[in-house]
């Protein structure tokens, strides 16, 4: 069973970023070009719309002690910002301005997106693999 | 501005498709739907015992828009980057996403809509920095 909602939400999760059309780099960078003259919001409407379901579904698990399905719940959120966050969402902000690519989208135009895409995620699993080995002898 | 109404409203709709993705994953399998962490979970020195369900997660991820393309429309995908910024940015957006725990799928949208204090500032420092990126490339490097 939970494969099946895995790959379910995974279905969801990349219809949602065609409609929205997160998939597509170029629209991305067009809502972080703030300062070209031309800037294109579509971003904040997709923000806007994801935070609003969310919102509710962190609003049925807070009088609950499980998931609906009777899995544990995810730990209550921490305020420690450190760092380890704050270095990596700057490095992360680094990558993603250059490209207009985050891991969602990447995923998301594995098959459509052609040797561009495949070049980002080949090299994006490679940053995630350095950080494991990194991770483990810190 | 470039204001597009219908742009506008396939964002609310698409961004509400991804919140009910999120909302699957969270109410059925009780875990957040951070891109990075179940993709690096995969790609780690050790395998979870959640890997099955980490891979059928990616899976989908990645089918949907096919499936989208051959019944509905294929979408645009532009990517106007160099090749050796393409490979700078993926290595930069892997390492970062796990140093900092978090994309904008898990941060920007899982954290703050529970409004984690955490995900908040994560999601305000790469927003910043992307954009100051963006604006370096447009009006420095160009």
């Amino acid at each position: 069973m939970r494969s099946i909602v895995a790959l379910v939400s995974g279905l969801v999760f990349g219809v949602g970023l065609v409609v929205s059309d997160m998939i597509n780099p170029a629209r991305v960078r067009g809502f972080l070009d703030l300062f070209g003259g031309d800037w294109d919001p579509t971003l904040a409407f997709v923000m806007g719309g994801a935070l609003a379901v969310m919102a509710v579904a962190w609003i049925v698990t807070s009088s609950r002690s499980d998931s609906l399905l009777g899995h544990s719940l995810p730990a209550k959120p921490s305020s420690n910002i450190d760092a380890r966050l704050l270095g990596g969402a700057a490095v992360f902000g680094l990558g993603w301005g250059m490209v207009g690519l985050c891991p969602g989208p990447a995923i998301a135009g594995l098959f459509l997106g052609g040797w561009p895409v495949l070049l980002f995620i080949a090299a994006m699993v490679a940053g995630m693999m350095a950080f494991s080995l990194v991770n483990r002898t810190a | 501005m470039n204001f597009v109404l219908n742009d506008a409203l396939a964002g609310l709709a698409g961004g509400a498709l991804i919140g009910l993705a999120a909302a699957i994953l969270l109410l059925g399998n009780g875990r957040i739907a951070g891109i990075s962490g179940i993709l690096g979970a995969l790609v780690n020195t050790s395998l979870p015992a959640t890997w099955r369900e980490n891979l059928l997660f990616v899976a989908g991820l990645a089918a949907a828009p096919v499936a989208y393309a051959a019944f509905v429309a294929r979408p645009d995908i532009n990517i106007t980057t160099s090749v050796p910024l393409l490979i700078a940015g993926g290595l930069l957006v892997g390492f970062g996403s796990r140093l900092g725990s978090g994309c904008t799928s898990g941060h920007g949208v899982c954290g703050m809509s529970r409004l984690s204090p955490r995900s908040i500032v994560s999601t305000l420092t790469f927003m910043a920095v992307a954009i100051a990126v963006v604006a370096v490339m447009r009006f420095v490097m160009a």
